[in-house]
């Protein structure tokens, strides 16, 4: 055994470079057939028609209509959800109570919902048909086919992000200066902005990210509410997708290189706080 | 000290409501909304809708896709994380942040890519053509846009927990005479599983769920790769509310239980711990 012992271990030690760069290759090579290679194409697709190409379709009036309208639901829905998510890591953090897990468990479920089952309950509520279809039709309200069942369905679908990045933070960081800034005679308001926001600012602007990553780009719930009417109700990726079924691959591809210009951006952001901050790395 | 008690109450009363309105606002009364609908139908019906051939035909590639490619991305997530923690190599950094691509890459984005690289005169999909594989429109189209977007979860899970695994172990098992395979088997594997099985399962789950890349790469043709999500939009579209509501039925159920089988299995890997 022990007379084995540096033979078997030097064999280990001389196999393990082969093994070393056959995993590394096989690694690059699958990234690269899902990953390195259709980004590239979403860059290469989009210039092959060159400038005047790409400049006429971001000039258009339905890419600009698109545009407008994502710009417009994100705007509306990342900072009601960045509201909820910090009101719900306030209202859990560094508390026990029965049912917590369950609480926690609801706020993550958006993320098991299918996005079209997402729009689908939507649709059941406020669609012509739905259960407050006649009450809206009476009001002259339109929230199915319009706006408001637009940042309706991307809330749905974008509601954990800040939440469960704001929660580990705030346990993180404890009550301990909380309660010494309202010993001191702060108001909540004060302490919240003074104590408790420096504390979990990075841990917000992480989720902030990936939130309004997801808002700008969510397409199937936003495909069963939005009626999908060219012009109008019709989204950056409602777009994208209706330019390809029309063959128009420059406006497509034109599309698509804006979007994917926002997710780089996001993974570098992303990158960068990971690297720099306390902020811990999770998985959606 | 004395003060501390009640006034953090008052602060936690108001996040408390804004936090439940909010959730009985967007989540509580839509999925109320499928649920009342879903029983306003008669057991009878709802079975003849839900076992419809089409119907039946979608779970089939839904269900059944979505867990080939999430046992492909067990395997390739295993050794991703694996090459991402221990090998040191040029250009590993950006490997490691481009593997959230997908979380951050629209999903219409990525449909419009991969079907146009995987179509049979595509970069990729041209070198297939010859030897008669097709990929976009049809099954196997399907499959790679389920690779793509499940892709990160089993790195994401396996990375901390082999991170934080000593080597000693290992080391141990050599010295005392084990095989690479022998020690990779016995002592690096089976800590990991918990790890493994939460990312496969998360993946499962959200290539179940998943319309945007799938519509566009596939050919949404019944029978043969038709997802329950594009047949959900569909029977809107002929405004066939029962049809749609109980194949969603069906959807948010499956997910309900995958989400209980994950809490299991980290359970049952925090007991392991």
């Amino acid at each position: 055994m022990t007379a084995e012992l540096p033979e078997s271990k030097s064999q280990a030690t001389a196999g393990i470079d082969w093994v070393k760069g056959g995993l590394i290759a096989f690694v690059v090579i699958y990234l690269a057939l899902l990953l390195f290679v259709p980004a590239a194409n979403v860059f290469y697709q989009a210039i092959q028609g060159g400038w005047p190409g790409m400049v006429k379709v971001l000039t258009s009036r339905l890419f600009l209509n698109a545009l407008k309208l994502t710009l417009i639901a994100t705007v509306i829905s990342v900072p009601l959800n960045t509201i909820f998510g910090i009101c719900a890591a306030l209202a859990i953090a560094n508390k026990t109570f029965r049912g917590r897990t369950l609480l926690l468990s609801i706020i993550d479920l958006p993320f098991s919902i299918s996005p079209v089952v997402a729009g689908l309950m939507l649709i059941l509520l406020y669609g012509n048909r739905g259960w407050f279809g006649p009450l809206l039709q009476a009001g002259g309200i339109k929230i199915i086919f319009a706006l408001p069942g637009i940042v309706m369905a991307t809330i749905f679908v974008t509601m954990p992000f800040i939440a469960r990045e704001v929660l580990p933070a705030l346990e993180e960081s404890g009550t301990e200066q909380e309660e010494a800034a309202f010993t001191l005679g702060a108001s909540p308001w004060q302490t919240f902005w003074r104590v408790t926001l420096p504390s979990i600012k990075w841990s917000l602007l992480y989720g902030l990210i990936l939130c309004n990553a997801r808002a700008m780009g969510e397409f199937g719930a936003v495909a069963v509410v939005s009626g999908n009417i060219t012009g109008k109700t019709q989204t950056l990726p409602l777009f994208i997708e209706e330019s390809h079924t029309q063959y128009d691959n420059q406006a497509a591809y034109t599309a698509a290189l804006l979007l994917a210009c926002l997710a780089i951006v996001t993974l570098v952001l992303k990158y960068l706080l990971e690297r720099n901050t306390a902020v811990r790395r999770t998985y959606h | 000290m004395a003060v501390s008690p009640r006034q953090p109450l008052s602060k936690i009363s108001w996040a408390w409501q804004i936090t439940w309105f909010y959730l009985i606002l967007f989540l509580f009364v839509p999925s109320t909304a499928l649920v009342l609908k879903a029983v306003t139908l008669s057991p009878a019906k709802i079975w003849h809708i839900a076992t419809d051939p089409v119907a039946l035909s979608t779970y089939n590639v839904t269900f059944l896709t979505a867990l080939v490619a999430g046992v492909l991305n067990g395997f390739a997530g295993l050794i991703t994380a694996w090459v991402l923690v221990r090998y040191e190599f040029p250009g590993k950094r950006l490997l490691d942040a481009a593997i959230d691509l997908p979380f951050a890459l629209p999903t219409a984005v990525a449909g419009l890519t991969l079907s146009t690289i995987y179509s049979t005169n595509g970069w990729i999909g041209g070198l297939l053509a010859p030897y008669g594989i097709k990929v976009s429109f049809t099954r196997l189209g399907v499959l790679v846009a389920m690779i793509f977007i499940s892709l990160p979860f089993v790195v994401r899970t396996v990375q901390p927990v082999l991170q934080e695994m000593s080597v000693e172990g290992e080391e141990a098992a050599w010295s005392m005479g084990a095989s690479r395979w022998q020690t990779f088997w016995r002592v690096i594997l089976p800590p990991l599983m918990p790890a493994v099985l939460t990312g496969v399962a998360l993946g499962f789950s959200r290539a179940v769920g998943e319309y945007g890349s799938v519509v566009i790469i596939a050919g949404n043709i019944p029978f043969k790769d038709l997802i329950a999500p594009v047949l959900i939009i569909q029977r809107l579209e002929q405004f066939d509310y029962a049809g749609a509501t109980v194949v969603g039925s069906v959807l948010l159920l499956i997910s309900l239980l995958v989400l209980l089988i994950i809490n299991l299995i980290q359970a049952q890997g925090r007991r392991y711990q």
